[in-house]
């Protein structure tokens, strides 16, 4: 077993890991802190991956913006803790039952590939994946989406921003303004 | 250089365990999350291929999947606080009426 692979076991044991304490944390925060954990390690999964800017858009924008989004709204509503019976008993077990069908279909499909016939197509050079190779490549080949997405993003501004103003008290307002 | 199957085998068990914090929590915050890891998932799997294949189309859809991601966080999260209010609480077994 060569260094890629221990290293690679190591990261996906500490992402798993991560995952899983986010799924059985009681407290909201600790899941928010398992996750913040989970995408860091998958950001260096990234960089092992030879991308390097996808690696800092994870840092920034899943690890930073939205889990400070999250962490936020968590302590805002103070809804950190929310044990609750189950009025759904059977609902547990049948999804555990689903999860290891479909982790077992997987994994029978990964032997039917065969293991270790993939081979490498062309191993991509050090500047693969870099800023400027996926600058050339967005604003070239992807402008249209890549505008798309900023009419997104003004989309789901306006609608928090709706969503949230919301209440009593802004209601009036907005009549008073219509008429 | 690790071989592809490792990294599909990763994305399919953090999927998994997404798909089980949708389906078995309560909590309408860490059900959020549990998707965030879900999408988490496909992109580590878009950025293998993207690696494997050595084409740069992976590395943009992975953007854009970030993009909307955090669009989706900023709309949902936002339902949530809007819920809460109406509501007092974001048990989603507690949600259900149409009506507000």
């Amino acid at each position: 077993m060569d260094g890629n692979l221990i290293t690679f076991y190591l990261l996906a044991f500490v992402a798993v890991g991560a995952a899983l304490g986010m799924l059985f944390s009681k407290n909201a925060v600790y899941s928010a802190l398992f996750l913040i954990m989970n995408f860091a390690v998958v950001a260096v999964f990234y960089l092992i991956l030879g991308a390097p800017f996808i690696a800092m858009a994870q840092v920034t924008v899943y690890a930073g913006a939205i889990m400070v989004l999250f962490l936020f709204v968590i302590m805002l509503l103070g809804a950190e803790k929310l044990a609750g019976e189950d009025t759904l008993a059977w609902q547990k077990p049948f999804a555990w039952m689903l999860v290891i069908f479909f982790l077992f279909a997987i994994a029978y499909q990964l032997g039917l590939a065969g293991l270790t016939n993939a081979e490498i197509i062309s191993f991509p050079g050090s500047e693969f994946g870099g800023p400027e190779p996926i600058g050339q490549v967005l604003f070239n080949d992807y402008l249209l989406p890549f505008e798309i997405t900023s009419v997104l993003l003004l989309v789901a501004m306006i609608g928090a921003i709706v969503l949230t103003k919301g209440g009593s008290k802004a209601r009036p307002n907005i009549e008073e303004e219509a008429e | 250089m690790v071989p592809i199957e490792h990294y599909i085998s990763l994305s399919a068990v953090l999927f998994m365990i997404g798909t089980l914090g949708v389906l078995t929590r309560r909590n309408a915050i860490v059900i959020f999350m549990s998707i965030e890891l879900m999408l988490n998932a496909a992109n580590l799997l878009f950025v293998a291929f993207a690696q494997e294949y050595a084409a740069l189309s992976g590395h943009i859809f992975v953007f854009f999947v970030m993009t909307v991601a955090a669009a989706e966080v900023a709309v949902g999260l936002a339902l949530i606080v809007a819920i809460f209010r109406s509501r007092g609480t974001i048990d989603i077994d507690e949600m259900n009426q149409l009506k507000g």
